[in-house]
């Protein structure tokens, strides 16, 4: 009897809600139009991938979602993206908030030239939490969640930088993960690592799928099929094609899709 | 010529370059040491200067020196730090940051009599201070603020963007950024370009003439109290430096010993000079080591 339950999948797929609504989204740097009004919705609890040429807008449309686009003089945005009831893109969004609910990591490993236990704590610390026992508790946490409790918890208190490239990188998601985000930007997190350390971060990120909601840039067809769950592919600032994964990858829609995953161009 | 040829040329004339540095720079040390520490002793840095006979010593003149580095380095270095913030993380990129740019460096190259002149009218006569301390500190402060905001505004610059946007990405505010992830990064070159400052300060004549004096009052050292006249903690008094007294005892000096006090006072000011650097740079480390937890 209980064999026969475990034996059971459904073959309808279970409706995921919605945590991100873009609509007509477009992004200007100064008069040039990087991204062309795209419209899409970001799956909870899914890895998404964005796919495309470089300079297709991928990563600036990835930006955008955390508004780290404000950093760059002239760039401004239009259109929508909808979090939990608000437009992110509106000037009344306190975007500290924001950042700490959608977190980013980088293509190179940034971490912080402090300690391994500051990197995690330095922005706990800022917003507001104090006590000891509960950062160590948050340092601990995240960094098993980062699968790099076991490699660094003697070392806690060395430098950031004394750390291998993967490392720092987990160390990275790590420190993303103490926030505890809802959203986790991912650009290209994987592409300055050697073939060991991305294994490892791509096996993170699959386990960070259960808590989390992912949007991972890549240049690595490879990485987006294994990985990803639904694939966007970008072409010169528009959203050609969006669908499960399996289906990019397998029969695409569109013809230029198909051109590209099959190495055509890019 | 082939390139190989080229490159060794190139190599020699390079290490004939570094070669000629060093040894003028051995040069002139071991000339000054030489000459000067035949007459420095303990009582040399002990003793008040004379005016008219010979055995004088730099007492005074060296704690003025060092009191007008402090007192201008207080200004200083908060002023300078926070313009160089100003311009590296809030100015927004345009003409008018291009004009601020343009007069900071303008600023950072007027020849110093110049600014003692300006310090004579602003700090010596406008004021009514007559020669002190502060106007000394104050005119100093006018050409070392530019180097200062510069320093500061290129250290800012080149910390990696990675590691600022890596903060912001967490929720951090810019101003917390700032303060936490980019000055810290930026502090060993800060720090380079204060001792930098500091070696000129302690060094300048030209600006101290008309604003710090050629003279300094009677002082009494156990007199801490900073209003007292005597006090040597008194900003309001005049205090000739080591580098001016150097200067005014070869120009107008009555004393019989000047060789032997103007070539021990500049063995002093070099000697102190290097030690300051050597100070603040392992004080510098120690910190650096501290916040970025390296070893």
């Amino acid at each position: 009897m209980v064999t026969e339950m475990k034996d059971y999948t459904p073959n309808i797929e279970v409706q995921k809600e919605n945590i991100l609504n873009v609509n007509n989204l477009e992004i200007f740097y100064g008069e040039k139009r990087a991204v062309n009004g795209i419209s899409m919705d970001i799956e909870e609890n899914t890895i998404t991938a964005l796919i495309g040429p470089s300079g297709c807008g991928k990563s600036t449309f990835l930006r955008s979602i955390n508004r780290m686009n404000d950093l760059i003089p002239g760039a401004f945005a239009k259109g929508e993206i909808i979090y939990e009831g608000l437009n992110i893109l509106s000037n009344n969004i306190n975007v500290g908030a924001l950042r700490k609910e959608i977190g980013m990591v980088f293509q190179k490993p940034n971490p912080f030239p402090k300690s391994i236990y500051e990197n995690i704590t330095h922005a706990l610390k800022f917003s507001g939490l104090k006590k000891k026992s509960q950062l160590n508790e948050i340092v601990e946490e995240s960094l098993t969640k980062a699968a790099l409790w076991d490699e660094v918890k003697d070392r806690l208190h060395e430098s950031a930088l004394s750390l291998s490239g993967g490392q720092q990188q987990r160390l990275c998601i790590a420190r993303t993960i103490a926030m505890k985000p809802t959203v986790m930007l991912l650009d290209e997190p994987s592409s300055a690592l050697d073939p060991i350390s991305n294994a490892k971060v791509e096996e993170l990120i699959v386990e960070l799928k259960n808590d989390y909601s992912i949007v991972i840039v890549t240049h690595n067809m490879q990485q987006a099929s294994r990985i990803s769950d639904k694939t966007a592919f970008f072409l010169n600032g528009d959203l050609v094609e969006f669908d499960q994964t399996e289906k990019i990858f397998t029969n695409p829609s569109v013809k230029k899709t198909e051109e590209y995953i099959s190495g055509r161009f890019g | 010529m082939n390139a190989k040829v080229a490159d060794r040329v190139a190599t020699g004339v390079f290490i004939v370059i570094a070669f000629i540095i060093v040894s003028v720079l051995i040069g002139l040390f071991s000339f000054i040491l030489y000459h000067g520490f035949q007459h420095v002793s303990l009582k040399f840095l002990t003793t008040p200067s004379s005016n008219m006979s010979a055995g004088g010593g730099i007492r005074d003149q060296l704690f003025n020196s060092f009191y007008v580095l402090f007192i201008t380095m207080l200004i200083t270095v908060p002023l300078g730090v926070g313009g160089g913030v100003y311009m590296a993380e809030y100015a927004r990129p345009g003409r008018i940051t291009n004009i601020i740019r343009s007069c900071i460096e303008v600023l950072a190259s007027l020849p110093s009599i110049v600014i003692g002149l300006f310090g004579l009218l602003m700090f010596v006569t406008l004021t009514g201070w007559g020669y002190t301390i502060l106007g000394g500190a104050l005119a100093l402060t006018v050409f070392n603020l530019p180097v200062m905001v510069r320093v500061t505004e290129d250290a800012i610059h080149s910390v990696p963007r990675d590691l600022k946007e890596a903060s912001l990405a967490l929720g951090i505010t810019h101003w917390h950024t700032i303060k936490t992830i980019l000055l810290p990064s930026a502090f060993p070159t800060i720090l380079t370009g204060g001792i930098l400052a500091a070696g000129r300060v302690f060094g300048e004549a030209a600006a101290l003439l008309f604003t710090a004096g050629l003279s300094t009052p009677r002082l009494d050292y156990t007199d801490w109290n900073p209003f007292s006249q005597i006090s040597p903690l008194n900003i309001f008094r005049p205090a000739e430096t080591l580098a001016v007294h150097i200067w005014s005892i070869n120009t107008q000096g009555l004393i019989p010993d000047v060789d032997a006090v103007s070539n021990g006072s500049a063995a002093v000011l070099i000697l102190s000079v290097l030690l300051f650097n050597l100070l603040a740079r392992w004080i510098g480390s120690l910190i650096h080591k501290k916040v970025t937890a390296t070893k």
